[in-house]
Parts: structure tokens; sequence; C-alpha cells
């Protein structure tokens, strides 16, 4: 910081511009510090243990690398490994995620709008959402056989139920003053739904979504642990099962990797879709 | 023919030994072109009296006509500002898209239905805001938008719900003013809920006093002052000070009465403070912040 500060002194840059950068520097500071102490104990641990099991964050890194990421920079980085094994498992989950979310929102929109649909969707919902998502496998392993519709099939049944929850509970919140100025404008029920339940339920569903993105990352992993031949958590089981230390946790790593990525993706485009509602929370 | 015309209404909540009588025997006429306030304490079915005319809410029973028409059900050429104008206004669209919304139902030529924004947002003196989210306004102007949105829609019959319980004082006055001189504008009948008496009797060319346990119509009176008002020298003429105490002592009177008849109970036993479920008839300070503007 005093090397910071007399810097700015030297170059002469008012008093704010310095305290802005200084803040920023500093907020990064402490997001990146204690990751990379994290890091570098393991690396210091690993390396003095020599462990088979452990290697260290450097070979793993250096063999992420290598696997998926060694491509020229003209080619865009990204291997031809990179779209083998990562290009089906983005689209499995994704394409699982969209389609779940979709039934999820639908649902939970019809529910929460009709009361007397809500009695029939409540009670199996209640039960469907309670049910281990693993425990579903080996039906659909049976009716849709041990191919990709059975993988992308489980990740929309575990996404529907968050979202369908969330979508309900937004519908039924929406402000009563909200409803009753549609009510008294002589709004038509269709335009209601499209411009004011669906646009007061957004920010509910936007959160169903958000929690759903990790949970169809887990599901696609399991998914491709049964009989897949392509696949992150394909490449991920197949290591271990060859005791290819290192190449199972470059896996770990990249799933981890497109995790955050794909979570980050997410928040930045509900931060922009969703201006209006950020606002109105930092209100109070 | 009355611009509304409410007729022996009763409305209570809940059914059989349980059922709270909010309002009993509601009857009063308000004419074409009339500004007509209601005024009466906390609990005596101001809200609920509104929502019934406005066909937001059956009556049990009596009927409330508006133009003619028996209100099941919102009536045509009505328009409700309602109290809570942050939750009433939608805040994912901007200013004049909330003012358009409504007039997008009307089946109106995009250019009229322009012009008709424009014009609303420049009588609340908002035309400089139309861009805006409205929760990027202060509480006086967000209920100005609220106003302007009534005022496009050109409704003959305007009903307004405490609209400024949650404004601070000098917004208040404002907006009052500005009521009035819609009013003046563009000759809509106006129905004015309110529990503020001096309010009440500024606004208005005839004011309905309501009593509580149950709701009912205590008395109403013609206000005597010029047309033209001015929130200091209207407020201190004899006129006004004699009409809005003869207001509060009726309604004082009546609440004694109240008290009697409850006994040791205590006067609320029979009638909750609200027998309704929401906010809006409570005088519990909104969380909006109340920002003044000019």
């Amino acid at each position: 910081m005093a090397v910071l500060s007399s810097a700015a002194a030297a170059a002469r840059l008012p008093e704010h511009v310095v305290r802005r950068v200084m803040g920023i520097v500093g907020g990064v500071l402490i997001r990146v510090v204690p990751a990379l102490v994290a890091v570098l104990l393991w690396q210091w641990a690993a390396a003095a243990e020599q462990s088979p099991y452990f290697p260290t964050p450097f070979d793993i890194a250096v063999r992420v690398r290598e696997l998926w990421f060694s491509a020229p920079l003209g080619d865009g980085v990204l291997t031809d490994r990179f779209l083998r094994d990562a290009g089906p498992s983005l689209l499995r989950a994704l394409g699982g995620w969209a389609l779940g979310g979709a039934a999820g929102v639908l649902l939970g929109l019809v529910a929460g709008q009709w009361k007397r649909a809500a009695g029939y969707i409540d009670p199996p919902v209640d039960f469907l959402r309670s049910l281990p998502k693993p425990a579903i496998v080996p039906v659909f392993l049976l009716v849709f056989g041990a191919g990709d519709l059975m993988r992308v099939g489980l990740i929309a049944f575990g996404c529907t139920w968050p979202v369908l929850l969330n979508t309900l509970q937004g519908v039924r919140t929406v402000e009563p003053v909200q409803r009753e100025t549609a009510r008294a404008f002589h709004i038509p029920v269709r335009v209601q739904l499209v411009r004011i339940i669906i646009p007061a339920t957004l920010p509910k569903i936007a959160a169903g979504l958000r929690i759903t993105l990790s949970l169809s990352l887990i599901l696609m992993v399991l998914s491709e642990w049964l009989l897949a031949d392509s696949g992150l958590g394909n490449f991920l089981i197949t290591a271990q099962r060859t005791f290819d230390i290192l190449d199972m946790w470059a896996a770990i790593v990249l799933l981890g990797l497109v995790g955050y990525l794909l979570n980050l993706l997410f928040v930045a485009a509900e931060k922009r879709l969703l201006r209006w509602h950020r606002h109105l929370s930092a209100r109070g | 023919m009355s611009a509304v015309e409410v007729r022996d209404l009763t409305k209570e909540y809940g059914k059989g030994a349980s059922a709270q009588t909010a309002l009993r025997g509601v009857s009063f006429e308000v004419a074409e072109g009339e500004l007509l306030s209601v005024v009466g304490p906390s609990g005596c079915g101001k809200t609920t009296l509104l929502k019934c005319v406005a066909g937001l809410m059956p009556a049990t029973s009596g009927t409330a006509r508006v133009l003619g028409q028996v209100a099941d059900g919102v009536p045509d050429g009505l328009a409700v500002v309602f109290q809570d104008y942050s939750r009433s206004l939608f805040p994912w669209m901007r200013v004049g898209r909330n003012v358009d919304f409504p007039l997008r139902s009307l089946g109106l030529r995009t250019a009229e239905r322009r012009e008709r924004v424009a014009r609303a947002l420049e009588s609340v003196g908002l035309a400089d805001k139309a861009d805006r989210y409205p929760w990027q306004l202060s509480g006086g102007m967000q209920q100005r938008v609220a106003i302007a949105r009534a005022l496009a829609y050109r409704p003959r019959v305007l009903l307004m719900d405490e609209p400024f319980a949650s404004v601070d004082a000098q917004t208040r006055a404002g907006l009052e003013d500005l009521t009035r001189r819609v009013h003046q504008e563009s000759g809509m009948t106006i129905l004015f809920v309110t529990h503020d008496i001096d309010e009440s009797v500024y606004l208005a060319d005839r004011v309905l006093v309501l009593r509580r346990s149950p709701g009912g119509v205590l008395t109403e009176m013609d206000v005597e002052l010029p047309v033209v008002r001015d929130q200091i020298t209207t407020r201190s003429l004899p006129e006004f000070v004699r009409q809005r105490s003869l207001v509060a002592q009726h309604i004082r009177a009546a609440s004694g009465e109240a008290d009697g008849v409850g006994g040791a109970a205590g006067p609320d036993a029979n009638t909750p403070a609200d027998a309704r479920p929401g906010p809006s008839d409570s005088d519990a300070p909104s969380p909006q912040p109340a920002t003044a503007n000019g």
C-alpha cells in the first residue's frame, strides 16, 4: 500500500482515483490471497509427501492444460480433446437443465395461478422432489436405455422440482396490489400473465435456475458414470478405474472450473436482466 | 344519473357466527363531476367500501352502481389509485410504460396512446421522467406516476384509496392541489377515501363521514369553500375551520358511542382494527421512503 501511495504521489494522481484503485486492488487481494495460500500449502504438502494419490497442484494444472487447453492460440486454445470430453457433457447438462427448467416454470406458473391445479400438482411434487435423484436412475435406464436420452432425462427430472417450487412460490407472492391494479384496468388474463405475473416471478425463477445449474452438473457426472462412452464424468471414472490418478484429478479440476464459469455467466446475465429487482431489494 | 350510486350496501367477512360486519346498510350517491371524500377512523371499512364500488370485491348484500352498471367485476370507465404506490406500479417497466400499459388493452392507436401518456405525465409534472424506472423516483413522484396512469386511462370515475397516506406533509399538500386541479380540468367524478379530516374537507365538494363497528354512514355535509383553493388561505378560512371541527366532532361522538356499546371488552372487541387482510387501511408507516420533491 505504501508503495502504491508513493507511486501515486509521484504521478500526482487525484486522491479519489488512488482510493478507488486501492479499493479494487484490496478487493481482489481478499479474494485471491486465501485461495492462493491454500493452493501453496497443498503444493508444499503434496510435494513433501510424494503420495501417488495426491499429485501436486502444479502437476495437475500442467495436465489440465496439456489435455484440454494446449491448442495454439489461433485455434482458440481448446483442444479437440476438450470438445470430445466436455462438449457432450455440457450439451447433456445444459440440455437437461433447460428442459427441466422449462417444465418447472410451466408447471409452477399453472399451479401458482390456478388454485385447483395446485391441488393436483402439490402432493406428487412434494413426493418427487424428496426422492433422492439417483434412486430414479434404474427406472430411467429401463425406460430410456443407456443412451443420452436417459442422461438428459435424469438431469431434466432433477432440475424440474427446485424450479417448480420457486416459480410456484413466486407466483403466490406476487403483490396483491399489482393484481388488483391489473383487474381494475381490465387487463386481459393472458396479458396479466405475460406482462405482470411472469416478470414479477422472474427473480424467484432465476433463483431456482441458479440452484439447478449446479445440480445439473452433479447429475451429469453421475449419469456419465453409467455406461457412457464420452463426457467428463466418463473420463473421470475411467481414469480412477485405470489408476490414472493425475488424469482423475485433472478431470475434477476441470469440472470445478466449468461449474464456476457457468455460475459466473448466469449471475452476470441475471444481474443484467433483473436490474429492477436488485435495486428494489437494495432499498429494503 | 349519479356517477356512483350505493344502495344499502352490506359487507361481511367470514360466514356464520364468526362473521365480521365491515359495512352495514351504506347508501350514498356521487353526482357526475363531483369530488366526494369519504372520511372515517381506521377500521371503519373505507377501503372495503371503495373495493366494493370498484368491483374488486363482491358486496354481501345491496348494490353499488357505477355509471349505471351494477359493479360485479370492475365497471367500465373507472380507474383506481391505491395508497401503496410502490406496489401498484410495475418496477420492471419504465415510467412511460407504466402509464401506457393499461392503454394497450383499450385498443387505442399507437399515436393516440403516445399522446395520452405524454399529456398525463405533463399534467403531473413528470414529462421528463418517462424513461426512468419507478424505483428511481421519490415516493411523491411515484404516486404522481400512479395518478398519471389513471389520468391517461381517461376514466369517468376515479377512485382514490388513501393515496397520500404514506408521503410526507409537503409532498402531500402538492398532491392534494394536483388532485383538485386535475378534477377541475377533466371534470371527472372522484371518490376520495382518507382518514385525514383536514384533507377530506380541503379537497372535496362534499364529505361523507363514516362510523365504525360496524361501518356505516354517520353523516354527509356539503363543503362550502371557494372552488379555487389554496393550502394556506383556504385552511385559515373560518368556514374551513368550522367544517373540519364539525367532522371531527361527529367522528368523536360516534367513537364515544361505540366505546359505550363495546363495554368491558373494549371498543375493538367486536370489530378488529382492520377486518380485511392487507396493509392498505392501516396507519402503520409505510416502508417506502417518503422524500419531499418539488
